[in-house]
């Protein structure tokens, strides 16, 4: 409801507009979120950054947001939509909108289709992405340090490369920091629904996780970890509010250089796909060193935890692969010889394993 | 560790057994309100916000009580004032929560209350295994127990659950008697959104305490699934509530333990199970329509 007004408010607006003619027209773009900003998490970083998008390029740029859209079929009404409204940029913000948007990019091949966290690209279609997973290896390392029942909780979201490079990367950093260290995970097979967060952090608690971390997007698990007098890590955005004394840290997701640098490109024209050799070719996906993934404070842990802490983001700046051999699987193969490390590619391709130190079976 | 897995079905099912409580009166007056999802969504924004900006978390609870009979209020109005379809008013109910919880919530979102205290008490919280189980609950919790065994009271021991009932069944032969038919279920209505609201203020209070849009993530379809499934009888509310709970933690369980089977399927045991008792209950039609009120969805008008 809200948003149709929104959306009214602003085709009315733009009516006005092309009525006073003489003005130059503002940039039209667009975004698809998939839940609202309320879950103060994902989509609210992108709420975040669309505001400073705003803010940066004032009357040139007019942004519209659609919330609440459902991956698959139904996003691809809505994109459709955006762009016969006249948006020239649409950003979908979820990997779910990926087949959608590749097919409405086919449709209509003068608007610029920026798509968030997929690997499928077309002549007029983008893709942009965070490297989540180099912010997760660091929380491996704290939380090695960190457990003393050598139980950590982990909360996946579903089984999808992104999933399985933070997962790999947090056991990868956990290992390095404490050899002893299990990850017990649970697959969520949700984005966002605090409560079944909440009953998966209480199960881990009671199965004895003394660390938590988690891939979905609400502060329900730092909740319960803030009540049972236990740690964990926030996702996607400073979750410490909700546990000022759980919060290890929260990977932040930054995305407004990105908007800003791929808005600025359409307006002077040398925006591209950027079909490179590779999977990643010419296309952005940047991590901690261009602070499009920040992370906050290192607090409620020791001085030497946070000094190696430290060290590990550094690292990671510095230009670290993570994935570098040799690199095994939990049931002791080696899945990245060594002297071999994953490019960005392989990232994508190569990452279904359960690395060592996590318990159990992959799903299906 | 089974004790706190135990405590976690127990605080699982709670916000279920409120609502599938209130939705069994509200059905057995013979009236179907899809809307439960829509009335808790209102009742948890209500709660939350006013615990928020009260600091005291039983205004919180009695705000989203408020907040649930107001919408309900509202369904009441359409649906026995002007006569329209009870499964259209519902399903349009849901919406309707859902979009305005958002819109009253939205400035709501990234704040944090602390959750009700656990009423502990003194010596029998300490005995073993019973202690924690039975003894350590938040107020809220126990409320849900004592709501279904007035209901159960209500209706099987006093005249007005009889009324109530009669009403349910035969609503044309009840106006005959002279019972005031949309009266009552105007009242039922009401109550049913009351426990909506209280079942939807215990995610923002207890369960996890922040406010989330539609943080109720189809809790209330579930809740009316308990209906069906308890065949309109109180006691088997609770029993359905505490297994829907517990196979939803149980599966979340062995996720963490490392079970072998696909977590998509896992995540999917609650609703299956759901379907497989609803299709063994409906397989026995006598069982099944027992108690099934005989004018549930009907609209009544009292010149026929």
């Amino acid at each position: 409801m809200k948003k149709m007004i929104k959306m009214m408010a602003l085709s009315v607006a733009a009516l006005g507009m092309s009525v006073g003619a003489a003005v130059a027209d503002p940039l039209k773009v667009g975004f698809l979120y998939l839940t609202t900003p309320g879950d103060h998490g994902w989509t609210y970083a992108h709420e975040l950054a669309r505001q400073e998008v705003q803010a940066h390029f004032g009357d040139k740029v007019e942004t519209t947001f659609v919330e609440n859209v459902p991956e698959g079929p139904d996003a691809e009404r809505v994109v459709r939509e955006l762009a016969r409204q006249g948006n020239q940029v649409i950003f979908g913000t979820s990997f779910g909108y990926m087949d959608p948007m590749l097919k409405v990019s086919k449709e209509f091949p003068d608007v610029k289709f920026e798509h968030i966290t997929g690997y499928k690209r077309s002549g007029n279609m983008a893709t942009g992405n965070i490297r989540f997973y180099e912010g997760r290896y660091v929380q491996g390392i704290v939380a090695g340090m960190m457990t003393k029942s050598n139980k950590i909780g982990y909360i996946a979201p579903f089984p999808i490369p992104e999933a399985y490079q933070g997962l790999n990367a947090f056991a990868i950093g956990m290992r390095e920091a404490n050899p002893d260290a299990e990850i017990m995970v649970i697959w969520a097979n949700t984005w966002a629904d605090p409560v079944k967060e909440a009953d998966a952090a209480k199960v881990l608690v009671a199965q004895g996780a003394d660390v938590m971390a988690q891939h979905t997007d609400t502060p329900a698990m730092l909740q319960t970890a803030e009540k049972a007098g236990i740690h964990g890590f926030g996702q996607a955005s400073d979750m410490k509010e909700f546990a000022p004394n759980a919060q290890l840290f929260s990977s932040v997701n930054n995305w407004a250089p990105y908007y800003i640098q791929k808005i600025e490109q359409v307006l002077d024209g040398s925006w591209s796909t950027g079909d490179g050799p590779d999977h990643w070719g010419g296309n952005t996906w940047k991590g901690m060193a261009d602070n499009y993934l920040e992370l906050t404070a290192f607090e409620n842990m020791p001085d030497d935890v946070k000094a190696a802490a430290e060290a590990a983001a550094a690292k990671v700046k510095g230009g670290h692969n993570i994935f570098t051999g040799p690199i095994k699987d939990n049931k002791g193969n080696v899945v990245i010889k060594a002297g071999d490390a994953l490019d960005d590619g392989r990232l994508w391709s190569d990452v279904f394993f359960y690395a060592e130190g996590i318990q159990g079976e992959m799903p299906g | 560790m089974l004790e706190d897995l135990i405590l976690t079905v127990l605080m699982t099912s709670v916000p279920l057994v409120y609502a599938a409580t209130g939705e069994l009166i509200v059905e057995r007056s013979g009236v179907l309100n899809l809307g439960v999802e829509g009335m808790m969504l209102m009742g948890a924004v209500a709660a939350f916000g006013v615990a928020m900006v009260s600091g005291s978390l039983v205004l919180g609870v009695f705000a989203g009580a408020v907040a649930g009979m107001l919408t309900a209020g509202l369904f009441g109005i359409l649906v026995l004032g002007f006569a329209t379809n009870q499964v259209a008013t519902g399903l349009a109910l849901t919406i309707f929560g859902t979009g305005l919880s958002g819109l009253v919530g939205a400035p709501l979102i990234g704040k944090a209350i602390g959750g009700l205290p656990q009423i502990s008490l003194p010596v029998l919280s300490d005995l073993p295994v019973v202690g924690k189980l039975v003894f350590s609950h938040d107020l809220m919790a126990y409320g849900a127990v004592v709501m279904v065994a007035l209901v159960a009271w209500f209706l099987k021991r006093t005249r007005g659950g009889l009324v109530l009932r009669a009403i349910g069944d035969n609503h044309d032969s009840a106006h005959a008697l002279g019972y005031p038919v949309l009266g009552v279920r105007f009242m039922a209505v009401l109550f049913g959104g009351m426990m909506a609201g209280l079942g939807g203020a215990y995610l923002p209070l207890m369960l996890t305490p922040h406010w989330a849009e539609g943080m109720t993530a189809g809790r209330g379809w579930i809740s009316l699934a308990l209906v069906v499934f308890a065949s309109w009888m109180p006691w088997r509310v609770l029993v359905g509530a505490l297994i829907f709970g517990g196979i939803t933690i149980m599966q979340l369980a062995g996720q963490a333990e490392g079970w072998t089977v696909p977590s998509q399927f896992l995540s999917m045991l609650p609703y299956l199970a759901t379907i497989i008792v609803l299709v063994l209950i409906s397989r026995n039609r006598d069982f099944a329509l027992a108690n099934s009120p005989a004018c549930l969805g009907r609209a009544f008008h009292a010149g026929k």
